[in-house]
């Protein structure tokens, strides 16, 4: 395993150089036996880091009855037949749970139906284990390969018998990954790595100011640069808008690059510079907090409530736009054909969308587009986003050979698109030491509306439901209401780790513990009363108990907590900070999911890390800005992300809970930032509602 | 090896794109993020900051390629017993940096862990592991479980 093999190339390689007796079978999309008894599993998910090349095929491995070590997995290359090959939402383990494993399962009974026929049995008498059949009782056995060609013929069974989880090898134990000793020695293929013969670079200037269209180009310099073939105007394809860009191609990409910065563009920026910024943005967005949204959900009716209520709160929470920062910048390589067919590679989180829109991109149908798909260096929901791979399929097409778009730096953190920074208008009251309504209006850019143009006027963002609503907090208030207003913006925006739970956590934790201490009750207490739910209590008193939360703490020290659900997963956190002369130290952090069946629970462990360290990257490093109609952070000495020497002592712990599986790669960043809050307030008694949090400044 | 290459190029393209050596990573190209890091003459660098012509003839340069190719570094096999990478993008120069920590600096305390990894950037937030890794290779090294297999 390791690297991504490249299917269609794998298969038909295997075909030329083996002896024509062995063949390839494929016995469902996913399982390819081959008759020599090599086995191919098939990932639908690509993997940017969050352990898919492991966790899929191992959903297929537990019940087809194969180890991992001895099997070869390819990634899929966006055929309908593998279905939704996205990677996102968190998904790929709680959506493929069961058919990936009826799929093993389907193609265990086949293989066991063709013993069963070969040993003139009933297929009771038979069973799999480790690649092989065998006849109960006897010495005798099969290999999968020498089943292959009978048990392709047979009808696939539709409900095929799944293990019972107690009968697990490989689902929910420990298991190394298996793609992780080609990344310790630079041999993993990543979506920049890729050559291919007769390619050429590009290296593309964008708009600064995103959306401003050429006025003229002096190239007289760049065209003087060794190495520089060519200078083509081309387009960045966003779902909402296309740019006008320039791309310089070379016979190397440092070429490129240089010719990029020796290039004179006249913009026309239009009203962009005034616009364009996100102190526009949020001003708008402040304003809008002034005044009623429109309803998503109500329970009761809450302003009745609030505006008679003797003890209530008021506040309005903000988070910043960020930039994904994926350490691999954006990446394609396309090679169009005379002939009209095209292969691509390129480190997209779907194969699917991505063979789909680079059929759209080209004017050609899918069929003709052999799609490949590398490792991803990183992503956290950026590269989901195809405007990189719009500009090389723009570009092949004008040269007609392959050709490598690289983004470089500048263009991943100037150009976007990011996660929309968003106002929680937050109003709740309490009553004898209990905290009795709860309103949560959401404001700001919209997902849905912005790249999907699917949002009407006068209709509440329909993802808040599965990050505000009652159904998920699962927070029992008497009253309690989401709502919603729309505040556009032309800047892109996309989902980034954990979507608007990232935002929106925010805003609600924190003020949570507001309420609590407005109500005298501690925050952990106020939240137990408010929660019925057996997974919600459970995973507050895990963490209590982990974090040592009743521990009296020495003056200058503070602990604070938040819950939040996304994605099908509980997470909570607990964050102790201390003050310093320095500002505020983090010290430690304690995480506790409840994400039900998991795959590998050190992967499970190493996600929630992950999660922590962006979680708190996200709370004390500046966000994105636009002044001017522009980017004001270039790189990362300006858009800083977390340093080793900046990370917390780190516990996580998994609940055993057993329920369908949950999310993983993104619940456990939504509560850091509010625990992180929270236990400045504890410490400090200052309240912060503002990211990022400049924790030195904190005394 | 040899190669010919534009004297203002910096080293990593000479190593990614003339080379062809691909495990040497671009991340931000001013010396922000560690992806580049290789060794010149043991000393841990960011490629992308060396234009070709200012190496001197003699230096010699190591890779993520060149380290612990059979067997492992001890820092590479504590990277797998510690499930260290999750995407593996920036693993190369976390490597590099730390097989030229441990080379300096045998049995390093967590500040001196610090202060030499401060320099490589990890998006996946692998840090906590990588101290780890870091601490178990040269626990390793001490005991002479694995041989160093430096700079081939």
């Amino acid at each position: 395993m390791g690297l991504p093999k490249l299917k269609g190339a794998a298969l038909s390689s295997i075909s030329k150089n083996l002896p024509p007796e062995f063949i390839n079978l494929e016995i469902n999309p996913f399982i390819i036996i081959r008759t020599d008894g090599s086995i191919t599993l098939i990932n639908p998910r690509p993997d940017m880091g969050q352990g898919s090349i492991q966790a899929a095929p191992s959903l297929l491995a537990e019940e087809l009855e194969v180890s991992l070590e001895k099997v070869t997995i390819i990634q899929s290359d966006g055929q309908s037949k593998y279905g939704s090959q996205q990677s996102g939402g968190s998904s790929t383990v709680r959506g493929l749970w069961y058919p990936l494993r009826k799929a093993g399962a389907a193609a265990k009974e086949m293989l066991i139906q063709a013993a069963a026929v070969k040993w003139a049995t009933t297929t009771d008498n038979c069973f799999a284990k480790d690649a092989r059949i065998y006849l109960k009782n006897t010495d005798k056995s099969f290999s999968y390969g020498e089943l292959a060609e009978e048990a392709a013929k047979l009808p696939v069974p539709k409900n095929p018998k799944l293990k019972n989880p107690a009968e697990f090898t490989l689902l929910g134990k420990y298991n190394k990954r298996l793609d992780i000793p080609s990344k310790v020695t630079g041999k993993a293929v990543f979506g920049i790595d890729i050559e291919v013969p007769g390619m050429v670079y590009a290296c593309i200037l964008h708009s600064p100011a995103i959306h401003a269209s050429i006025l003229s180009i002096d190239d007289s310099k760049t065209l003087m640069v060794k190495g520089v073939q060519k200078v083509i105007r081309c387009k960045r394809t966003m779902p909402h808008r296309q740019s006008d860009a320039v791309a310089v191609i070379a016979s190397n990409w440092w070429a490129a690059q240089k010719g990029r910065s020796l290039l004179t563009v006249k913009w026309d920026e239009g009203q962009l510079p005034t616009t364009q910024t996100t102190d526009a943005y949020f001003q708008k967005a402040y304003e809008a907090a002034k005044k009623e949204g429109v309803r998503h959900e109500e329970k009761g009716d809450f302003l009745a409530k609030f505006n008679t209520a003797s003890a209530k709160l008021e506040a309005v929470y903000e988070t910043p736009f960020l930039a994904h920062a994926p350490i691999e910048p954006e990446c394609a390589v396309v090679h169009y054909k005379e002939d009209g067919t095209a292969e691509i590679w390129a480190h997209v989180q779907g194969p699917d969308g991505g063979l789909a829109d680079a059929a759209r991109f080209l004017g050609i149908d899918q069929d003709k587009i052999k799609f490949h798909v590398p490792l991803l260096g990183g992503s956290f929901g950026r590269k989901a986003y195809h405007d990189y791979l719009s500009e090389a399929c723009y570009l092949a097409k004008e040269l007609k050979k392959p050709v490598k778009v690289l983004w470089t730096r500048e263009d991943d953190i100037t150009q976007g698109p990011y996660r929309p920074g968003m106002l929680s208008r937050v109003q709740g009251m309490v009553a004898n030491g209990k905290l009795t309504g709860f309103h949560h209006h959401a404001i700001g850019e919209s997902i849905v509306g912005q790249v999907f143009n699917g949002l009407k006027p006068d209709e509440a963002d329909p993802w808040l439901s599965g990050e505000l609503s009652t159904e998920n907090n699962q927070y029992q208030f008497p009253v309690s209401k989401v709502s919603w207003t729309h505040v556009k913006t032309e800047i892109p925006i996309v989902w980034w780790r954990s979507v608007y739970a990232s935002n929106f956590g925010w805003g609600q934790e924190c003020f949570i513990d507001e309420l609590a201490h407005l109500a005298g009750k501690d925050p952990l207490e106020a939240r137990l009363d408010l929660l019925k739910d057996e997974r919600f209590r459970k995973v507050l008193e895990t963490l209590a108990e982990k974090s040592n939360w009743k521990e009296k703490l020495p003056s200058g020290k503070g602990k604070g907590l938040a819950i939040f659900a996304s994605f099908g997963s509980i997470s909570a956190c607990c964050i102790t900070v201390s003050k310093s002369g320095k500002g505020i130290i983090i010290e430690k952090a304690v995480s506790v999911i409840d994400c039900g069946h998991y795959v590998n629970p050190d992967n499970v462990v190493a996600q929630t890390q992950g999660n922590i360290v962006m979680g708190i990257s996200a709370a004390i490093k500046d966000g994105i800005t636009f002044s001017n109609g522009k980017c004001d952070q270039t790189n990362y000495h300006e858009y800083q992300i977390l340093r080793m020497n900046e990370i917390p002592e780190m516990e996580v712990h998994i609940i055993q809970s057993g329920a369908e599986p949950g999310g993983v790669g993104e619940p456990g960043l939504p509560p850091v930032a509010p625990a992180l809050g929270n236990a400045i307030f504890a410490a400090t008694g200052q309240r912060i509602r503002k990211l990022p949090i400049d924790i030195t400044s904190i005394s | 090896m040899f190669a010919e290459a534009e004297a203002d190029m910096p080293l990593l393209w000479v190593i990614r794109d003339v080379l062809g050596l691909k495990g040497t990573k671009y991340g931000c190209g001013i010396a922000q993020c560690g992806a580049c890091t290789i060794h010149v003459d043991g000393v841990p660098v960011r490629s992308c900051q060396i234009p070709i012509a200012e190496l001197s003839r003699k230096a010699k340069i190591t890779t993520i390629e060149g380290i612990g190719e059979t067997p492992l570094h001890a820092i590479q096999e504590a990277w797998i017993e510690e499930q260290v990478p999750q995407c593996g993008y920036c693993q190369s120069g976390q490597i590099m940096s730390a097989v030229a920590l441990l080379k300096g600096n045998p049995q390093p305390t967590d500040e001196e862990i610090k202060s030499a990894m401060n320099g490589n950037l990890c998006r996946c937030g692998t840090y906590d592991r990588i101290q780890k890794g870091i601490k178990n290779a040269a626990m390793a090294l001490k005991a002479g479980a694995s041989p160093v297999s430096n700079d081939k």
